[in-house]
């Protein structure tokens, strides 16, 4: 955990820190407008900072401000953040090995405050699990302090997105600065032919299944994604002596 | 502002609950298990298929519908993003430049 002296002393700490820092920007407007957004759909200042500080996911949070609002059943709309946050599940799959050596109330801890980007950050920086405890002490403090400033950022924009409701529109499109910050992670992990096939594939198949209900598209696409790259893999001769790691 | 329905508070801290869950699904039994080797190798395309499937409708959809890219802010924005991005590799660049080209256009010509 991020207030664990132990690794806050791991350079490998500051470099998650200094690495998120850079999108935290893209973060926090993203932040911002999810405050103002949930004011401005009805929520008071009140329920909309205990949703902020409790539920912790953007878009699970925007989908279920509309149903809360309409006097949806409480069953109903944990339902759909679940399917909201479906992606999240096959993050946590990929994750396992990194953190079984933790005991379990730290994997739920650090389980709540990996989302997309710290996510994808942190498979970028470690695409292998580590083996020896100081490897794993090293892993492990990138992530959090990766985690740290994405909490941080996000957290503090959106209480000041939900302070300043009335000040800022949503038709602004600050926002957009969030998505800004995904295109430029997203160019960075475009190393790899298969990597670029995986993007346009997902992007793809998500404006195609659009339609599907509770932001299913991205599951959808996902699993496409994944597939085709796959089938791709199986269809080259092996070259790669490191395997899947050398993608 | 203060309002507190305790309907709204039980959902909130059932959403709570779901992000948690949703997150840690796999972290939670501590029995010895690993997934099949396909999947491992699977999983080296999950991340960058997750960030294109959230990124990509975010740009070129409004309304459930594909834009004509000639006249959306977000277009531009994205391209002018991703120049910077390939000559100066700096995500912040990225950020910069593209509210740079987005924010003239959307508040100015309404794009």
């Amino acid at each position: 955990m991020f207030f664990q002296k132990e690794l806050r002393r791991q350079p490998e700490f500051w470099e998650g820190v200094r690495e998120q820092s850079n999108v935290s920007v893209g973060i926090a407007a993203w932040g911002l407008m999810t405050g103002v957004a949930m004011v401005e759909s009805g929520l008071s200042a009140l329920e909309a900072v205990l949703m902020t500080l409790i539920v912790f996911a953007g878009s699970a949070q925007l989908a279920a401000v509309p149903m809360l609002v309409g006097g949806a059943p409480v069953w109903v709309i944990v339902a759909a953040a679940f399917c909201v946050n479906l992606r999240f599940v096959v993050f946590s799959a990929h994750l396992r090995p990194y953190m079984m050596h933790l005991p379990l109330w730290q994997r739920l801890v650090s389980g709540y405050v990996m989302v997309d980007l710290t996510y994808v950050f942190f498979t970028r920086r470690f695409p292998v699990p580590g083996t020896t405890p100081q490897e794993r002490l090293s892993q492990q403090a990138y992530m959090m302090g990766n985690c740290a400033i994405n909490y941080l950022a996000w957290m503090g924009a959106s209480l000041v997105g939900i302070a300043l409701s009335s000040a800022v529109p949503t038709a602004w499109g600050l926002g957009f600065a969030g998505i800004l910050a995904l295109v430029g992670v997203l160019a960075s992990m475009a190393s790899s032919g298969l990597r670029v096939v995986s993007a346009g594939v997902a992007g793809t198949a998500a404006v195609a299944a659009w339609a599907l209900p509770l932001k299913l598209n991205i599951v959808v696409a996902i699993a496409s994604a994944v597939a085709v790259c796959l089938v791709i893999e199986a269809m080259r001769p092996p070259r790669d002596p490191l395997g899947a790691h050398g993608v | 502002m203060f309002d507190l329905d305790p309907r709204t508070l039980i959902t909130i801290l059932a959403l709570g609950v779901v992000s948690v869950l949703t997150r840690s699904l796999f972290f939670i039994s501590s029995s010895p298990w690993t997934l099949p080797r396909w999947a491992q190798r699977g999983l080296n395309y999950a991340p960058i298929a997750a960030l294109a499937a959230v990124v990509v409708p975010e740009i070129v959809m409004a309304q459930g519908a594909l834009i004509t890219p000639w006249s959306d802010a977000r277009v531009y924005a994205t391209i002018a993003g991703l120049g910077w991005f390939y000559w100066k590799r700096g995500v912040l660049g990225t950020i910069v430049t593209g509210m740079a080209v987005y924010l003239p256009l959307h508040l100015g010509l309404g794009w």
